[in-house]
């Protein structure tokens, strides 16, 4: 390699900051190739796609911004997609967030059974997404399934869920709530930070438990709470498999998600330049939503200056 | 807890512990109560799929259903690697995990060193370039990276799974090894260079063994990335025996009705390895998850 023998033949020439951006290069040289091959190229080469119409096996053709203006036709169910993905992230990303607290509050203490209990919730979090769906997919059965078995039982009516599309989102965002063991060990990990000494203080000075988490607690963990609603939303917008794998995407599209849009038009219709185009939109829409989260974190997450 | 009676007596270091106890003990019991309740909620899913795989097809849909079967149907779990070919993607699963497992530890840490210890020039730059791809979604780059595969007649191999991985893993992986390599003192290394040791040596005799414990965060990370992954998997292998655990689940579930039974001892042989590994290295990875704050996605 080039590089090497530069460095044997000439090291002594060399000053001591070029033999280190030579090392410093070769040590990140994995990474940065890796961002040219499959980060930057890709994404230079989905942008020039998504003015192109192409199935792979004809030639492409230069359709300039027809992608683009076609989203909103409302026959192309991009609108749908973004709502139904929109749904379940306001939804479903709030209660998470505060499911995941409400349970870190009750396992914050020292004593028997908080390592069981903090690897039972955190289970599902290392399920294979594709078994709990179809674990899901059981229990929600509406012929056989435990939900209705239970409904039976109490001799409620009995649903249609997966099938109905009044239910089906819902249900998603149940599932989405069975997934909260990673926030919460985030959030346990913030809760612990947070020193005792100030609670003591609070308690000679008459606060209750309620006044105490709203002052102490909710302030000093604010940044962790930040860093788990942003990061949940990124993920919520990439839901895909449990919808590919529960619904595929119906009942009348009640649950085609952004993702699974994306892959069924890419990879089951061929339109890989329409499918550039929605990865594309998706990327700025997860950009300007971080970007506006950012900024609104200045009013309201706390950062302790030391 | 009441405020009234912390107010009286906490003036002493005496009453205080006594306030302490009392709080403890009045918590105690809601608390259990609550955090039993609710895994037993969590846990029906992994009940329900465990009593199912025992279960003749015909018990699965019996009403009021049994939590345990009678009889047992032990035999399903033999069917599953007779009727599919489970053992075939059991192997592929295990390969793909494995390489992966190996070309992400040496080339993130490789690159996590070079950001942690190596004064190059526009290092810094280049460091929030890899902490912004981290919030990149990976399906704005899937469509180009699926036709270069195709391109190269990677697709129905396991290459596209694998080859990617040695480019320092993901930029989350870089971080968080980065972020440990800074805590380690110079002192050693330092040692080591004026002995006349290479940068490398350094970095794989010296760096590498101190870092034990972020790497098998990262391992772990790892590890459940791969053997879960659904998407790739799917797009990438289409022949019956190139196919992984996650892909080849669906096996059982088809147009003409599926055998759930089996289905469920499929799920539960896949799950088996990840709960066993996620026990032995429980530690490791709580304190991983709260170092980084994300978990299997």
């Amino acid at each position: 390699m080039g590089v090497s023998s530069l460095s044997l033949s000439g090291r002594r020439r060399l000053s001591k900051q070029a033999r280190e951006n030579i090392k410093g290069y070769l040590f990140i040289s994995p990474w940065l190739l890796g961002f040219l091959l499959w980060v930057l190229g890709p994404m230079v080469a989905s942008m020039v796609l998504s003015f192109t119409e192409w199935d792979i096996l004809t030639p492409p053709e230069f359709v300039g911004f027809g992608n683009y203006t076609k989203l909103l036709d409302p026959n192309v169910y991009f609108l749908k997609a973004l709502y139904n993905t929109i749904y379940i992230t306001a939804i479903g990303v709030p209660l998470q967030v505060v499911l995941a607290l409400f349970v870190a509050q009750f396992l914050n203490y020292r004593g028997r059974g908080v390592n069981l209990f903090r690897t039972i919730f955190y289970l599902p979090m290392v399920t294979p997404i594709v078994a709990s769906a179809l674990v899901w997919l059981m229990i929600f059965n509406p012929e056989f399934g435990l939900a209705n078995t239970l409904l039976r039982l109490f001799k409620l009516p009995e649903q249609r869920w997966f099938l109905d599309p009044d239910l089906s989102k819902p249900l998603i965002i149940v599932w989405m709530l069975w997934h909260i063991g990673g926030s919460m060990v985030i959030f346990l990990g913030g809760l612990q930070s947070v020193p005792e000494s100030l609670y003591d203080a609070a308690e000679v000075d008459g606060a209750g438990p309620v006044r105490q988490f709203f002052s102490i607690t909710l302030p000093l963990i604010s940044p962790v709470i930040f860093f788990v609603i942003t990061t949940s939303i990124i993920g919520t917008f990439q839901v895909f498999t449990v919808a590919f794998i529960t619904t595929g995407g119906g009942p009348i599209r009640s649950t085609l998600f952004y993702v699974l849009y994306l892959y069924k038009n890419a990879f089951e219709y061929l339109r890989m330049g329409f499918g550039s185009g929605l990865a594309w939109v998706l990327f700025v829409i997860i950009l300007v939503v971080t970007l506006v989260q950012f900024k609104l974190a200045n009013r309201w997450v706390y950062y302790e200056v030391s | 807890m009441t405020a009234e009676t912390h107010e009286q007596d906490a003036n002493t270091p005496l009453s205080k512990l006594q306030t302490g106890m009392f709080i403890f003990r009045l918590n105690f019991l809601p608390r259990i109560t609550f955090l039993i309740v609710f895994s037993i909620i969590m846990s029906v899913p992994f009940w329900w799929m465990l009593s199912t795989s025992l279960k003749a097809e015909y018990q699965v849909l019996l009403f009021p259903p049994r939590w345990i079967p009678i009889p047992i149907k032990w035999q399903n779990y033999p069917d599953v690697f007779i009727k599919a070919p489970f053992v075939v993607w059991f192997g592929n699963t295990l390969l793909i995990t494995v390489v992966s497992l190996v070309g992400t530890l040496f080339s993130a840490s490789l690159v996590a060193y070079g950001f942690a210890r190596i004064q190059f020039w526009g290092r810094n730059v280049l460091f929030i370039l890899v902490l912004s791809t981290m919030m990149l979604p990976d399906v704005v780059t899937l469509i180009p990276t699926f036709i270069l595969f195709s391109r190269l007649d990677w697709i129905d191999t396991f290459l596209p799974l694998i080859v990617p991985v040695f480019f320092g893993g993901s930029a989350f992986f870089i971080f968080l090894i980065r972020q440990y390599f800074t805590t380690i003192p110079f002192d050693l290394e330092e040692a080591a260079f004026i002995d006349g040791a290479s940068t490398f040596t350094v970095f794989w005799r010296i760096i590498l063994p101190l870092a034990k414990p972020v790497l098998g965060t990262v391992g772990l990370f790892s590890f459940l990335g791969n053997w879960n992954d659904f998407m790739r998997p799917m797009i990438y292998l289409n022949s019956p025996e190139k196919k992984t655990l996650a892909v080849g689940l669906r096996y059982f579930q088809s147009q003409w009705g599926t055998e759930w039974a089996l289905m469920m001892a499929a799920a539960t042989i896949m799950i088996v390895p990840v709960l066993i590994v996620f026990f032995f290295t429980q530690r490791f990875f709580v304190k991983g998850i709260a170092l980084s704050g994300l978990g299997g996605r």
